[in-house]
């Protein structure tokens, strides 16, 4: 059993980023698409602390701004949500298609 | 001086009886509408009567002046006295007319046989309008013309006896409709308006050219320039003023060819025929040349027409008056064929002959529409002579006064129509100087006419047969006190107002003429020029007088005993002559043919309604045509406008470039189809794309 390295986290990163990127594209409905997008978000903070393990704190403090981030993003995506659930009455992101020419 | 002083206030009373019928008259009594319109009347008679008993005294006082003059304001025109216009030689000249009136012997003289007939007329109708409806309408509208009448003769300038003018035209216009239930009335109103407004055009025209000429409208003054010898005697421009004034003169007194309006008034009410159509307003025309009579003098041949237009009028009357048969009707134009005797007599020069008349035949003619009025009063609305006779047992009264009148106007001696209308005889006589003299010639056939047809009037009336049927002869009556007492004033008047002009040949001072004599100047009387040949004078008046006297007997032998199948002499003799004399010589279908347009002419159709035909179809033909041609152009245009718009700017212009735009940004466009996730994974494999490219290259 080798030691757990760099690369296992690179790998979980990768896979969880993939999963994410898989569960943007698929899904229809947005409050799954928003998840899928934290994954992202995630699979990118696992890097940094990763990183951080090896090189300083910097990838830490990094790893915080995006959590920041993730979580103003979810509360103007969940707000455009809502407002557009007030609309259509839906939240598939395939009926989104109102700037469609 | 009270009454001269206070002459303004003689139209004033019967402006206020007016007002208050106006106002009130529908609540009155039939009692207190005859006190307040009588009393009116009576208030300017006594004004009248004391303004001309105070006349010599203040003409002795001011030998100088044409009459006494007053003013209230100013009412038309340049009050401040500045020039508001230029006159025909280029001198500024103040245009204006006062509320101004004027009391010289000519309006003395009017304004007293206007005021004395007007309210023996006004007593006449309380009894004759009794079961009238419209009471006090009647009597409101008889004080207005008072008032009108009262204005024009009291004027001191032509404008304000314009005024006067139009309102005796108005009342009479009023008057004539009455019976407004009745079409004949209302078209003999408007035919009596209408007429008088030719004549009224012409006034207005003389009036101007009189401002023109002379700078001003009063009447003193344009006497005192025209006898000042600035104008020579035949001015063109006078002659055209003059002529003018005579127009209107031939409206308002009817003479030739504007006399038509005369016998169809007789529609109204018999006092108003009386007042109005016999005695009063149609002499207004006389008094309007009278006044300006030294502007006629300049112009000899306006005199002539004048004499000309009278004689002929004279004449033409009187021959149709001998057929007529409605007893109104004879008296109509009887009054017609006098008032011309008035013109030849100022025609001729002889003014104070004209006025005398006037004043006689006032009271003579008066009393025949009154007493006429009596007998169709007995005879229950009859106006027929053929259905009447034998009245003059029955109403006495109507009979003496009417036999007294006719002989008054046949000119027997001593009434008043002799000498006055002898006066005239015997100046248009002179007047030929020695050469045939066709004018008294008409005269003196008038007058043997006149003796005629007034005999035949009485005759049929009051003599030979009773022809009216049971029922009317059953309900004859003498009318009530209030009609004959004023029938037996006017008949004394009739008998003893001839004395006044006297002549100097039977060895009397013609007071009259004396009297006028300030008013028309000594050069306005052209010279006598068989002056004192009284052997002549007396010759002509036995001639007349015989004339007269053969025409009462032939009037007599025809129909002195005239029984229900008595024969017309002139019908027995020359039935075409007949026929042409009982429709008044065709004149008023001529008139529709010529000039009120209501006949055609074959197909075409001439006179007014002609001309308004011919401007209708001008109008709807011409005029819409090119109104409508424009807007038809113009709808034209604006389709080849739209078109323009609609496919070259809008469709090439507009919307062009936006098709363009459009095909262009297809291959754009198409890229965009709207799911999210697909352009997620277009990144993402772009990405994917660039991360190999850069990683593995």
């Amino acid at each position: 059993m080798a030691e757990i390295g760099i690369l296992h986290y690179l790998i979980v990163a990768a896979l969880l980023f993939i999963l994410g990127v898989i569960g943007v594209l698929t899904r229809r409905n947005v409050v799954i698409v928003l998840m899928s997008i934290e994954l992202i978000l995630n699979a990118v903070n696992l890097n940094l602390v990763a990183f951080s393990r090896m090189w300083g704190l910097h990838g830490q403090v990094f790893s915080i701004f995006v959590i920041t981030d993730a979580a103003a993003e979810a509360a103007v995506g969940l707000g455009i949500l809502i407002a557009f659930f007030r609309n259509k009455e839906t939240v598939n992101v395939d009926e989104v298609d109102l700037m469609k020419w | 001086m009270f009454f001269l002083e206070h002459i303004w206030l003689i139209p004033l009373f019967p402006a206020c009886g007016a007002a208050v019928m106006f106002f009130f008259g529908r609540k009155l009594q039939k009692q207190s509408v005859s006190a307040v319109c009588v009393l009116a009347v009576l208030l300017t008679f006594v004004m009248a009567l004391g303004a001309l008993l105070e006349y010599p005294s203040y003409a002795k006082a001011n030998p100088d002046k044409l009459g006494y003059e007053t003013t209230l304001y100013t009412w038309l025109g340049s009050d401040s006295g500045l020039p508001n216009y230029l006159t025909h030689d280029g001198k500024p000249a103040a245009l204006r007319a006062d509320a101004g009136f004027l009391f010289d012997p000519l309006s003395g003289i009017w304004l007293l046989f206007v005021t004395g007939v007007g309210t023996l007329i006004h007593i006449y109708s309380t009894g004759y309008m009794a079961h009238e409806g419209g009471y006090y309408r009647f009597f409101g509208y008889l004080n207005l013309f008072m008032f009108s009448m009262l204005t024009l003769i009291l004027a001191n300038n032509y404008a304000l006896m314009f005024v006067g003018w139009e309102g005796v035209g108005l009342c009479s216009f009023l008057l004539i409709g009455f019976y407004f239930q009745r079409k004949s009335a209302g078209d003999a109103a408007n035919k009596a308006f209408i007429t008088n407004r030719i004549g009224d055009a012409g006034f207005i025209l003389g009036l101007l050219t009189i401002a023109w000429l002379f700078g001003s409208i009063q009447f003193t003054k344009v006497t005192e320039i025209a006898r000042s010898g600035q104008f020579a005697i035949g001015d063109h421009w006078i002659t055209i003023a003059t002529l003018m004034l005579f127009i209107g003169a031939c409206g308002k007194s009817a003479q030739l060819p504007l006399y038509v309006w005369l016998p169809d008034a007789m529609e109204g009410p018999t006092p108003v025929s009386a007042l109005i159509h016999a005695a009063t307003m149609v002499t207004a025309g006389v008094y309007m040349v009278a006044r300006s009579n030294a502007l006629f003098i300049l112009a000899p041949t306006s005199m002539k027409t004048v004499a000309i237009v009278g004689a002929l009028t004279a004449i033409f009357a009187a021959s149709i008056g001998l057929v007529q048969n409605d007893i109104k009707r004879v008296l109509a134009y009887s009054t017609v064929s006098q008032l011309g005797y008035m013109f030849l007599a100022l025609g001729v020069g002889a003014f104070a002959a004209g006025v005398f008349h006037v004043f006689t035949h006032a009271f003579f003619k008066a009393l025949l529409f009154l007493g006429a009025g009596s007998v169709i009063h007995a005879m229950s609305g009859e106006q027929d002579m053929r259905s009447m006779g034998h009245l003059g047992g029955k109403i006495p009264v109507t009979f003496k006064t009417m036999a007294i009148a006719t002989l008054a106007i046949a000119g027997i001696p001593p009434l008043a129509g002799f000498f006055s209308k002898d006066e005239i005889l015997w100046r248009s006589w002179l007047h030929a100087e020695g050469s045939f003299p066709y004018l008294w010639t008409i005269g003196f056939v008038t007058a043997l006419m006149t003796a005629f047809y007034m005999g035949r009037l009485v005759f049929l009336t009051f003599y030979g047969q009773p022809r009216m049927s049971h029922d009317v002869e059953h309900h004859i009556h003498e009318s009530p006190k209030s009609m004959t007492v004023p029938l037996i004033i006017l008949a004394f008047c009739s008998v003893t107002a001839g004395w006044l002009g006297w002549p100097a040949s039977l060895g009397g001072s013609n007071h009259f003429e004396h009297f006028l004599e300030p008013v028309f100047s000594a050069e306005s009387e052209p010279s006598h020029p068989v002056e004192g040949n009284r052997e002549l004078e007396i010759g002509l008046m036995l001639v007349s007088v015989a004339a007269a006297c053969a025409g009462g007997g032939l009037a007599w032998r025809s129909y002195g005993k005239a029984g229900k199948d008595y024969q017309e002499p002139i019908a027995a003799t020359a039935p075409p002559v007949y026929n042409t004399l009982l429709n008044k010589y065709y004149v008023d279908e001529a008139y529709d043919y010529a000039f009120t347009g209501r006949k055609k002419v074959g197909p075409v159709r001439l006179g007014a309604m002609g001309l308004g035909e011919a401007s209708s179809w001008f109008d709807s033909r011409i005029l819409d045509g090119l109104v409508n041609g424009a807007g038809w152009m113009t709808r034209a245009f604006s389709s080849v406008s739209k078109w323009f718009d609609k496919w070259i700017i809008d469709g090439v212009g507009v919307n062009g470039p936006a098709m363009l735009a459009r095909v262009m940004s297809y291959p754009a466009r198409a890229l965009q189809w709207g799911l999210v996730q697909w352009y997620a994974l277009v990144m993402v494999v772009g990405l994917v794309g660039f991360v190999y490219y850069y990683a593995f290259r």
